[in-house]
């Protein structure tokens, strides 16, 4: 089980992957990941931990790094209403798990949880669970394999062995 | 979201359906067949062929692939002649199409008939959606997955909604397409595209040349699109003859009337005035007439300001004319056949004249490279696509965006002007 950390609308690249520290590498970029919004985020953030967000998450700048943030502090993935197009697309492809749902204000800051991508759930504690809607099937390998490069790997694996 | 198929698509639908192989709908995610990749000097060959090694593959179709020299050409620097000797060797141990030292991507791509309308492209550049002018759905891609696409062919995307920008009436004198984008810009802001499929129509883009609707949908990437489309027509099909490319039908390649749109937005030509952009957004945009501002520098240059067009605009304007005392000029024409037709037309000999310095057919200070880039403090009008803070030179150097035009006419002035004026002088 990990526990949620409730954002609000419009959560931007920057607040994710303060540009100040970019010379600092990804260790520096998750340790002041979202300090800007939720200072008690990153020293918090614990292996399975989930974000809860609203509309337009990650909105902002191409730059990878605001869902390499989030995947180097052990996420297990981020629910939100919405995402914005460009994040979405390097979240799925780094191996995090982005889904999203139309409701989600049963899922309360701080609660324990625990994300089922594949089942489309958000698993809240006493058997209760949120339905979100499914991850595309085409994608739901490429979040498995972890990203992807890994993805890829297997793939070419698995062919140049049969 | 509703998955029924729906008899009346959008063109981003229909384009996108061809490569997944079915019919899509609005909001849907498919696994797509890639026509063409596009990769640079800058994210190419020293950044994706380290991820294609750890995959230990090549590349799924070497005729597919079209690679261009444009960010470090002309390779002054120690840095910038290593990165151009990685990329030549490659070129040479792929045998994908390489045009060397031969200008900037977006416009070469066209030029040398590599793009048709109905292809979905990706390119390693985030102006990509230049592509978009010519009715290929063409967007940018990070290193990464630029290598999943040069080992697979293959690529996932999201079936965008499309939001349909229409003007309507004829584009006045001292009007180009910059002053439509910077006007969007403005207007809908930078996210305003929502990296959804925009597509431009009405009878002031079907009147624009092809080099002209580039910069619409070059700009694209400005409004936040993660297109810029133009339905083909007439126009395309002169363009890609000349080009060499493989003709096609393309009947049908349109937006269906009745479509489903995400928005449909409604503009006047006759309402806009010359458009210029302050540092440091292309959305901080306003009319040319209202800048208070002296200039320094005057640049025409990049894939979305110094095409063939845009280098007879300004010519237009500095025919007879001088630079004010202490402005200079700085020529980079987009691709050098761009500058070979403008030689031949007696264009570069008015740069010439009026004292312009020619600078190499590259990205150059547009991305912040050469022995020109803007030093401190100094205040540049450009006809480049982004103001960015530092993102031509230093960091104080005040950056505006306008038309080739006003470019040109700013320079003569020494101060940011309405080329309008100059024009009607020169007729
Ligand atoms: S000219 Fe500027 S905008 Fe165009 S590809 Fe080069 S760096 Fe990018």
């Amino acid at each position: 089980m990990g526990r949620i950390f409730r954002l609000g609308d419009d959560v931007d690249t920057d607040q994710l992957a303060p540009g100040r520290y970019m010379r600092g590498g990804i260790e520096a970029l998750a340790a002041h990941c979202l300090e800007s919004v939720r200072p008690d985020f990153a020293p918090n953030a614990r292996p399975g931990d989930i974000i809860v967000a609203g509309r337009n998450f990650g909105m902002g700048s191409s730059r990878e790094q605001a869902a390499e943030a989030l995947r180097h502090l052990g996420l297990a993935g981020v629910v939100a209403e919405s995402f914005a197009g460009i994040f979405y697309r390097n979240a799925i492809n780094l191996g995090l798990p982005v889904l999203t749902a139309p409701d989600l204000s049963a899922a309360e800051d701080g609660a324990e949880a625990r994300l089922d991508p594949a089942g489309g759930r958000l698993v809240l504690a006493g058997e209760h669970s949120i339905t979100l809607d499914p991850l595309p099937e085409n994608l739901l390998p490429i979040i498995a394999a972890g990203g992807l490069v890994p993805f890829l790997k297997a793939r070419f694996r698995r062919e140049g062995a049969a | 979201m509703a998955m029924q198929t729906q008899t009346a698509n959008t063109l981003a639908q229909k384009i996108i359906g061809r490569a997944a192989g079915r019919a899509v709908a609005v909001g849907e995610v498919v696994t797509a067949r890639v026509d063409l990749a596009m990769i640079h000097d800058s994210g190419g060959p020293r950044r994706v062929a380290p991820i294609l090694q750890e995959l230990g593959v090549g590349l799924w179709d070497s005729e597919r692939v079209v690679l261009i020299s444009d960010h470090f050409v002309p390779g002054d620097t120690e840095e910038g002649a290593r990165i151009l000797q990685l990329t030549r060797a490659w070129a040479a141990e792929t045998g994908v199409a390489f045009h060397d030292g031969q200008g900037i991507c977006h416009v070469v791509l066209p030029e040398r008939g590599h793009l048709v309308p109905g292809m979905l492209v990706v390119g390693g550049d985030s102006h990509s959606p230049t592509g978009g002018a010519f009715g290929a759905y063409m967007f940018g891609i990070g290193a990464t997955e630029m290598a999943g696409v040069l080992a697979t062919g293959e690529i996932w995307l999201r079936v965008p909604g499309t939001i349909l920008i229409e003007w309507r009436g004829a584009l006045g004198s001292g009007l180009m397409a910059k002053d439509i984008m910077l006007a969007l810009c403005g207007r809908l802001g930078m996210d305003g595209g929502k990296y959804q499929a925009v597509e431009y129509t009405g009878d002031t883009i079907a009147a624009l040349s092809m080099q002209e609707r580039m910069t619409l949908a070059n700009m694209a990437a400005e409004l936040g699109g993660q297109v810029g489309l133009i339905a083909p027509d007439a126009v395309t099909a002169r363009y890609l003859a000349a080009a060499g490319a493989a003709p096609g039908d393309w009947t049908g390649l349109t937006t269906d009337p009745g479509a489903d749109l995400l928005e449909h937005h409604l503009f006047e030509a006759a309402t806009l005035a010359p458009q210029v952009a302050a540092p440091h957004s292309p959305a901080n945009a306003g009319n040319a007439a209202d800048a208070d501002a002296a200039v320094d520098i005057a640049y025409i240059g990049a894939c979305t300001g110094a095409k063939h067009a845009d280098l007879a605009a300004a010519a237009r304007i500095l025919r007879g004319r001088r630079l004010a005392p202490g402005v200079e000029l700085l020529v980079a024409p987009a691709s050098r056949r761009d500058q070979d037709r403008a030689a031949a037309d007696g264009i570069m000999a008015v740069f010439e004249v009026a004292g312009a310095k020619i600078l190499p057919n590259a990205c150059g200070i547009c991305a912040g490279y050469g022995a020109h880039r803007l030093s401190a403090d100094t205040t540049c009008i450009s006809s480049t696509a982004r103001n960015f803070k530092g993102r031509m030179g230093d960091p104080t150097a005040q950056v505006w965006l306008g038309s080739p035009l006003t470019v040109a006419a700013s320079a003569v002035a020494g101060r940011i002007v309405d080329p309008r004026d100059m024009l009607a002088e020169a007729a």
